[in-house]
């Protein structure tokens, strides 16, 4: 007959075992961070809300490490970070993940991570029968990202791209593999929604077949801007004497149009009444390009991506989804409508950082060095009573009056688990990329239509559950043989006490309350004294912890 | 020690004490005893808008009308020749003609068709399937498989109804990964002991309610890691004639996983079936791929829960995010049309053998009463036996009516 081990009622004051440190806020700001904070500081008075406190420099860290490399710190790290004296250190460790070259691999790959899933899916090149290489995004991205790319010059190269989609063929240009699949099949209808969207935050799907009905993009827009992507073709490239696609070769071909004139290249498109009407490529802006179909009078994508370069959507799109990617929530809610009919919860705001990125030639490393050390970003996760009306979830605009609870990502989560236990670090960098590819694979639903409109199960139901309870990776992880996380820190000389800190600095970036550390005695009792045995157990509860998966 | 002792155990040992699993004394009588009164329902989710009038409201004749010819059926309606098998069991199912709804994007089209409602950023509606799950399970507080299996694709989620009503998504074998605990029972329950400490101090110290969802979820999760009802999802048990009937693909044995999770007492089940986005080409695809493969799972899901006595209280609903175009395209294809299409409901107390609406003759339009997605999910709930009154509140305290206010297709209510 068991036991239950604790029983314990909700309405126990917890005690810290030790008081959180907070490290005083830099002196002097750069103009943007002070612009940020001004504003976001005026919509609070606004509404008469008072922000929450600063976060602790344990939890601050956590935080800074997923969101720029995409995983928490090692212990090692959050040491450092916690016995710097460096009045400014925030301002340092940002400035450390963003340009230390130390950091350079993790920051390129977690960027990557991030824009493949946006501009392919998480299931993009993953089948067989894919137009798309995904590795050949991910080189792509890779690269872009470790040279600092301005985000400009990557939009270019995205919407213009020719060339082949694997790498190690003779034409390999990894940035092809946004449009491969979807120039071909129903006219460049996915392109055209694709680019619009992601981009410039024009929501266009819906206006293929009818004008929209709330918000300002027509029918003749959508087909105006479609008729940019006419001469792309996606040209298979099949593996000898099989039907399996080897790679794909994007290219440019003149085009007739639909009228069969290459000198008028037009294109029909058919009204809700049965009317047929022309379109030529026209911008969002209303500006013209030749009617031409020939390449080499007018290459459409190329003046459709020039056009871009001048347009202040593409500046305000890249704000908000860095915002978004910071904060939780971006500026508007989906973060890719950017139409008058969905307005900005601080539109100055949000006008005034996209000026400032293009001021300061589209450096991303910038934009993220102003948002990480604005003070939104640096506020606690707890609610307060002067506050508690900022709940984004009840369908209020954002305020950023405290920082926003959120679940890991599932690559953030892996990601994480390889840095501070190890766990399915081992083998060469293809065969850790299989590893992780497959295991991400578990999470990806598909909705089974066309434009691969995916979901992720890696977002607090059962299966992410049972994965933390039963997973092999969790296994890994919290394993306790000797070279592993848990072995290392058992087999130490330390007090159990350091180690138990250890271990819970590790996964929550703060040391355990008293009522856990009175739980974790009664454990090492249950196991016989083993600590290893019971710093597993304790391990196991930490990681399957809310406290864990999110990011706060 | 059992795992039934064990579970009560757990329910006892952890401030997540929820209903300890009763099991009966075999699964058979358990089953038996649940299906007197409870009431399923099966969403048949065809992904990426099928064309509804190549297959149940044919236009022979007309320029629309494509290639396909109609068959009689045992129903009082004719439909598309390569539905033979499903033309054998209409007089269970009715086929509503006159759908008429204005959203024709999937993502859109997906999100009102499962909820009644259009996108809003400010609000996430609940799926049906999470909605309905949660009105029927009080009939069944000892189920430990989540209310709500997704099988085969991805589905909507719970909105405001929280984590702990989300789809639960398995692949059409049933098979389900991470199933298995890995760990003596005692020790496991000491670990909860310890998370449950974690847990409850983050809870105090962020105030939000992400956490106690956390916990609900946790709690549902050790309840069908210990539970013997989870052998429903072994679909590989079944008779080998019996995964013939409903044919070997993986909708054909996502539907067979279906009828065995409703005799298990699930209340809502949604099986996906993908590809109906035939932009171009679409004869070929529907003759040779698509359309046995639905007429075979379709004619065996229905037939197989008649024969067992399931039909009277499993509602089937057949629907995709739209219709297509009567206009054949350039590509001899058809893109996507929501003003005029049909979708199929039968079993629980909805009237079987019917074709209610009309489309014209060439099926651009609607030529009787238009039903919403609203009209048929009401029709459903009525035919569970769920109040209409039913009222949720949204996060934001908006009331939010049960299919948000449809009104009832009062031919298919008996």
């Amino acid at each position: 007959m068991l036991r239950p081990v604790l029983v314990f009622s909700s309405a126990v004051v917890l005690c810290f075992a030790t008081a959180a440190t907070v490290s005083a806020q830099a002196t002097s700001q750069p103009e943007q961070v002070v612009a940020i904070d001004k504003a976001i500081e005026q919509n609070w008075a606004d509404y008469e809300i008072r922000p929450s406190g600063i976060v602790d420099d344990g939890k601050w860290c956590r935080r800074v490490y997923l969101d720029i490399i995409g995983r928490i710190p090692s212990l090692e790290e959050l040491n450092a970070f916690l016995g710097s004296r460096d009045r400014n250190k925030r301002q340092a460790l940002v400035q450390t993940l963003l340009y230390d070259d130390r950091y350079t691999e993790e920051y390129a790959r977690n960027w990557s991570t991030i824009w493949a899933n946006v501009l392919i899916g998480r299931s993009g090149g993953t089948d067989r029968r894919s137009l798309t290489n995904r590795d050949g995004m991910l080189k792509y991205l890779r690269d872009s990202f470790a040279l600092n790319k301005p985000y400009n010059q990557m939009v270019y190269e995205l919407v213009a791209a020719e060339g082949s989609t694997k790498p190690g063929t003779e034409n390999f240009n990894g940035a092809v593999n946004f449009l491969a699949d979807k120039v071909n099949d129903e006219k460049g209808v996915l392109a055209t929604s694709s680019v619009s969207r992601v981009f410039l935050g024009q929501q266009v799907q819906c206006t293929q077949c009818h004008n929209h009905p709330f918000n300002q993009w027509k029918q003749q827009k959508f087909w105006e801007f479609n008729a940019f992507f006419r001469q792309t073709r996606a040209l298979r490239r099949y593996v000898d004497g099989t039907r399996d696609i080897d790679h794909v070769e994007l290219v440019n071909e003149d085009t007739a149009g639909e009228g069969g004139d290459p000198e008028d290249a037009m294109i029909f498109y058919e009204l809700r009444n049965g009317l047929t009407k022309v379109a030529y490529p026209v911008f969002i802006d209303g500006q013209e390009i030749s009617h031409s179909g020939f390449v080499s009078d007018s290459n459409r994508r190329e003046e459709l991506a020039k056009l871009m370069m001048g347009n202040e959507f593409m500046d305000k799109m890249f704000v908000n989804r860095m915002w978004a990617h910071f904060l939780g929530y971006g500026f508007t809610k989906p973060v890719d409508d950017l139409g008058p009919h969905n307005p900005a919860s601080h539109p100055e705001l949000l006008e005034y950082l996209g000026q400032q990125v293009r001021k300061h030639s589209y450096d991303p490393k910038q934009l993220i060095e102003w948002i990480t050390m604005s003070k939104p970003y640096q506020l606690s996760a707890q609610m307060t009573t002067a506050n508690e009306i900022d709940d984004p979830t009840m369908g209020e605009m954002p305020k950023f009056s405290h920082f926003y609870l959120r679940q890991m990502q599932a690559e953030e989560l892996y990601q994480s688990l390889v840095t501070a236990t190890g766990a399915g670090a081992y083998g060469s960098y293809e065969k850790q990329e299989q590893e992780r590819r497959k295991w991400l694979s578990q999470f990806v639903v598909a909705f089974g239509t066309d434009e691969g409109d995916e979901a992720t199960t890696f977002n607090g139901s059962i299966p992410q559950a049972l994965m933390m309870f039963n997973g092999d990776l969790i296994k890994k992880a919290t394993a306790t043989s000797k070279g592993s996380f848990l072995g290392d820190i058992a087999s130490d000389d330390d007090r159990l006490r350091a180690k138990l800190d250890n271990v819970f600095l590790t996964g929550v970036a703060r040391r355990p309350t008293r009522m856990e550390q009175t739980m974790a005695s009664k454990l090492l009792a249950a196991r016989g004294g083993d600590e290893a045995a019971m710093l597993q157990d304790i391990w196991w509860a930490l990681l399957n912890s809310n406290e864990f998966i999110m990011q706060h | 020690m059992s795992r039934r002792h064990f579970v009560k155990h757990l329910a006892g040992a952890s401030a997540m004490a929820g209903t300890a699993a009763l099991m009966g004394n075999s699964i058979q009588a358990q089953a038996e005893e649940m299906r007197k009164n409870q009431k399923s329902a099966i969403l048949l989710w065809m992904g990426g808008g099928p064309s509804t009038i190549d297959i149940w409201d044919l236009k022979p004749g007309a320029a629309t009308g494509g290639e396909f010819r109609p068959i009689s059926t045992t129903g009082d309606m004719q439909i598309c020749e390569h539905m033979p098998l499903t033309a054998k069991q209409m007089h269970h199912l009715s086929i509503v003609r006159s759908m008429s709804t204005r959203e024709a994007d999937h993502n859109r089209g997906r999100y009102y068709m499962h909820t009644g409602f259009v996108p809003n950023p400010n609000i996430e509606h609940p799926g049906y399937g999470s909605v309905i799950a949660h009105e029927l399970f009080s009939q069944r507080e000892d189920l430990a498989i989540p209310p709500f299996v997704s099988i085969g694709g991805a589905s909507t989620g719970p909105g405001f109804l929280g984590m702990a009503w989300a789809p639960f998504s398995v692949t059409s074998n049933g098979r389900i990964r991470n199933l298995e605990m890995k760990l003596e029972e005692k020790r496991l329950l000491q670990r909860m002991a310890a998370l449950d400490v974690i847990e409850t101090g983050f809870i105090n110290r962020t105030r939000g309610s992400a956490a106690s969802e956390h916990q609900k979820v946790l709690k549902k999760t050790l309840d069908l890691m210990t539970s013997e009802q989870m052998e429903a999802f072994r679909v590989e048990k079944e008779p080998e004639e019996m995964k013939e009937m409903y044919g070997t693909n993986g909708f054909g044995q996502g539907c067979l996983l279906a009828r065995r999770l409703v005799e298990a007492g699930v209340p809502f089940i949604e099986v996906d079936l993908g590809g109906w986005d035939n932009h171009g080409g679409i004869f070929p695809t529907l003759a040779d791929t698509k359309l046995p493969q639905l007429d075979k799972a379709m004619g065996a899901l229905t037939a197989d829960l008649e024969q067992r006595g399931l039909l009277e209280n499993t509602a089937i609903i057949w629907m995709g995010e739209f219709g297509r175009t009567p206009r054949i395209n350039a590509g001899a294809g058809r893109d996507h049309w929501a003003r005029s299409w049909s979708c199929v409901v039968g079993g629980a107390g909805i009237k079987g053998g019917l074709a209610v609406g009309a489309t014209s003759s060439d099926g651009m339009a609607v030529e009787t009463e238009p039903f919403s997605a609203e009209d048929l999910m009401a029709t459903v709930c009525k035919g569970l036996g769920i109040s209409l009154e039913t009222t949720y509140t949204s996060k934001n305290g908006r009331p939010m009516k049960i299919a948000a206010g449809g009104k009832l297709i009062r031919e298919l209510i008996a």
